[in-house]
């Protein structure tokens, strides 16, 4: 959740212009200006070893996850080569993976489809207990981890997590299904997301759909209607991709 | 109560698009004017400059700019037997969490309500009789009229620089424009957007079918305007950057462009930002307010004394708000006796998914209302007759920016959702697919309604607003028809594969997709047994207590509501200077 620090804003503020500012939230008389300040978003620093949330082994199987959701073809280099697993892992350990804007108050009932999940699980959490199951089944199975098996069982794993059919043994608070649904959602956001996130290498799957990333004026092309444009992208972070 | 700040002439509660107009009018009268807003100041320099606006995941995908459920949310029933649970994620309930409110991330589709939209049960009795009224349907007139409030559209239309053309001017018919639309006196202040294939496409499949296909009014300045109160925008630059996002060009309607600039000049004017209204305190007699009471960022609570109360937060908030200060009767479902809470809807939506074989559609290219639309199955624009069911939607497509992660289930039905497959599908999709889709007018019903959850809480312990509802047979039958015209238009674009959908064949549910446009709760009317508030959307019980937004719609059009908040919004703002600053009284008698 990013809020703006008003508290500083307005004494600097205070102190450097006419605007009065008699407590932090109060504003009148102008429109407060915060010279040197941009609204950019907050990046989790990587722990030493160069990870934010995820072990060593959470990372390979999340790596090999995002690699069969979203495999290396003809199209686009594979999820994992992408840096999904680097975006999901920062994803984690930010404000998004500890469900920082989730309603997490009062008693958790299990309710209606139309209500929506009811979990108290963060999707870190999700992440955690998911992955360690998924581990632990692999290893009962077939004696290697996720990452370790060939694509056509990983992929025939995800099939069984999809149908809601792999008899995983999580918590009581986490279906195979809603597992699946975070994985898929998370590693597309990180095949998909700017560069900036620590997916997307190369603004690969910009290049392969033909989305123009971070473009903010196509008055030169618009009307050039029903035209292949193949406008080459460009990213918040890095445009010698 | 130790926290008292100086007495205001008027406090306003939320400062999106009502609050900033209200405000404006307010000060520009001579008024002192304090506005309280629970989110933080935003300004486009800093918030939303291109560099910072072009973030799928952080604006659209994670909501940075809307109000976190951790904060308040709702609870959600589809019917009185089930018990209601929080919505804890993301939802379809997006309300706003900034200065400018939900006019900062909103779309910009600028539409007026059609005549029809206002006087329904009049309408409704006159064509069709009392039996084209379902049972338990909430059917009733607004106390205020299309021609009532044609000049505050106007207004608003000129201060949000809306970019359009007149169908129905002087009582004059203009071809290719929108020849339902109720009489205007004059012509939008700006022109409309440029068109794209994808507007093309539906404009010469709806002629065949012998639709009036016309270009959305847009809250998207198509060239560089001045405003009436002096405030400049930017030409607008296709991004598609718009809904759940700022605007960095100055281009799209908001409060921040297009009202702020100019009310941050007043010196009688005053913003709180970062402050959590929690109710507005009454005098002992119940008869006035007295202000409201609020929490700064340190939870320290403040009185803010003022001698008229508006409230102009999220719809849902309003409700809450008139709940938590005990102002009007509350509804009651078992006896249908009381009214805050009442005549809470929704909107109806159904229309179909195309795919193409060979376009290039470039649908990243676009703008928050860059759409074309028919409007032959809205309101009351065609005979219902034999047909069950009164209201229609506007039937429309949009341009308004294609993103990678928002678009990736957008394939074909049967692909599979990952793998090899999926990635040339949605490749294919990308400049391929699109949608059709019916925003459906929505009639209220006895059974649901809004009221306060007897165990859950916000973040600050107070009960958050508990939804009952689910969609009615008047609207459900709605949704089938228009569904079955947007399959033909389709069809007639030349689209491959064209899937009708529905989302009322279904029970509601806030994470289904539909719209956003939740309403009613604290209807206006003519009737207080009905109502909350009267024709001027000041409060029955409590004269200085005003109420603005789409809380006070007893019914929904099948249009986006801005224009119409704003149009009732200006509307309230002249009655209160030209009538209630002389009276302080009710600005209507009780009916006997």
């Amino acid at each position: 959740m990013q809020r703006r620090d008003f508290l500083s804003s307005a004494l600097a503020l205070a102190a450097a212009s006419t605007l009065p500012a008699a407590r932090a939230e109060v504003i009148s008389g102008g429109q407060p200006w915060e010279p040197g300040k941009a609204n950019v978003p907050s990046l989790p620093a990587p722990r030493q070893g160069g990870l934010a949330f995820f072990t060593q082994a959470e990372f390979d199987a999340a790596g090999a996850l995002a690699d069969r959701l979203i495999p290396a073809d003809a199209l686009s280099i594979g999820g994992k080569e992408a840096g999904c697993a680097v975006f999901i892992d920062r994803q984690l350990a930010g404000d998004y993976g500890k469900g920082a804007t989730l309603y997490r108050l009062g008693r958790f009932v299990k309710g209606t489809p139309e209500q929506g999940t009811q979990s108290p699980l963060t999707p870190a959490d999700r992440w955690r207990q998911g992955l360690a199951a998924l581990d632990n089944h692999c290893h009962k199975t077939f004696s290697t981890p996720y990452a370790q098996l060939d694509g056509a069982r990983q992929d025939d794993l995800l099939r069984q997590m999809e149908s809601g059919k792999l008899a995983l043994e999580l918590g009581p608070d986490l279906e195979v299904k809603e597992l699946f649904e975070q994985i898929l959602a998370n590693v597309r956001e990180g095949f998909f997301a700017d560069p900036l996130y620590g997916g997307n290498k190369g603004m690969a799957s910009w290049k392969m759909i033909g989305f123009p990333g971070a473009r903010y004026d196509f008055r030169d092309v618009i009307a050039k209607k029903g035209q292949k444009l193949s406008i080459i992208p460009t990213s918040l972070i890095d445009n010698t991709l | 109560m130790a926290n008292v700040r100086p007495k205001a002439d008027a406090v306003i509660v939320g400062l999106g698009w009502c609050g900033s107009l209200m405000a404006e009018e307010l000060t520009r009268a001579g008024l002192n004017v304090v506005a309280i807003e629970r989110g933080p100041w935003f300004e486009t320099s800093t918030d939303f400059p291109p560099s910072v606006d072009t973030d799928e995941l952080r604006w659209d995908t994670r909501r940075s700019m809307l109000l976190p459920p951790a904060i308040e949310t709702t609870t959600f029933r589809n019917n009185r037997s089930q018990t209601a649970l929080p919505t804890r994620d993301w939802s379809l309930n997006e309300l706003g969490y900034n200065v400018g409110g939900s006019g900062t991330h909103w779309a910009g589709m600028a539409w007026r309500f059609l005549p029809f939209d206002f006087e329904p049960y009049s309408f409704t009795l006159k064509r069709y009789g009392k039996q084209q009224i379902t049972e338990g349907l909430i059917v009733q007139d607004w106390g205020v009229s299309y021609d009532d409030l044609e000049p505050f559209y106007e207004r608003f239309e000129k201060i949000a620089g809306v970019s359009g053309k007149a169908g129905v001017l002087n009582g004059q018919k203009i071809d290719g424009a929108n020849i339902f639309e109720g009489n205007r006196k004059s012509e939008f202040p700006l022109p409309p957007l440029a068109t794209t294939r994808l507007t093309d496409l539906f404009t010469d499949g709806s002629k065949k079918l012998g639709l009036h296909p016309f270009m959305v009014p847009a809250g998207q300045a198509s060239q560089a305007y001045t405003n009436p109160l002096g405030v400049r925008m930017g030409p607008c630059t296709y991004c598609g950057y718009c809904l759940y996002y700022g605007c960095g060009n100055f281009s799209k309607s908001s409060p921040n462009a297009c009202v702020i600039p100019a009310l941050m000049q007043r010196s009688n004017f005053t913003v709180l930002t970062e402050s959590a209204v929690l109710r507005a305190t009454l005098a002992e007699d119940g008869k006035t307010a007295t202000g409201v009471t609020y929490l700064d960022r340190n939870k320290k609570e403040w009185e803010q004394p003022a001698d008229i109360v508006i409230f102009s937060a999220f719809q849902m908030q309003n409700v809450r708000l008139l709940l938590l200060s005990k102002i009007g009767k509350p509804y009651n479902p078992e006896t249908r006796e009381g009214v805050v809470g009442r005549a809470y809807s929704f909107q109806t939506v159904s229309g179909a998914n195309l795919f193409f074989e060979d376009e290039q559609l470039n649908q990243y290219i676009g703008a928050g209302a860059l759409s074309a639309q028919v409007d032959d199955y809205n309101g009351d624009n065609f005979d219902h007759t034999g047909k069950g069911f009164i209201g229609g939607a506007g039937i429309l497509v949009v341009a308004r920016g294609a993103r990678p992660i928002g678009n990736a289930d957008a394939v074909p039905p049967g692909t599979p959702r990952w793998g090899s497959e999926w990635k040339k599908a949605y490749t294919h999709a990308f400049q391929n697919g699109t949608f059709i889709f019916n925003q459906g007018t929505s009639f209220s019903h006895d059974e649901c309604y809004l009221d306060l959850d007897p165990e859950y809480k916000d973040a600050n312990g107070d009960p958050l607003i508990r939804v009952t509802f689910d969609y009615n047979e008047n609207d459900r039958r709605m949704a089938r028809f228009t569904e079955d015209r947007a399959v033909e238009i389709g069809k007639a674009m030349g689209a491959k594969i064209v899937n009708g959908f529905d989302s009322a064949a279904v029970n509601y549910g806030p994470y289904l997709p539909a719209s956003d446009h939740t309403i009613g709760g604290a209807v206006m009317g003519l009737d207080p047994k009905t109502s909350v508030l009267n024709r001027y959307q000041q409060s029955w019980d409590v004269h200085n207590v005003f109420v603005l937004g789409a809380s006070s719609f007893p019914n929904n059009a099948g249009y986006n509501p801005t224009s119409t908040i704003g149009a009732l919004s200006l509307w309230t703002a002249k009655a209160i200077i030209d009538q209630y600053l002389g009276k302080r009284g009710p600005l209507v008698e009780v009916p006997a």
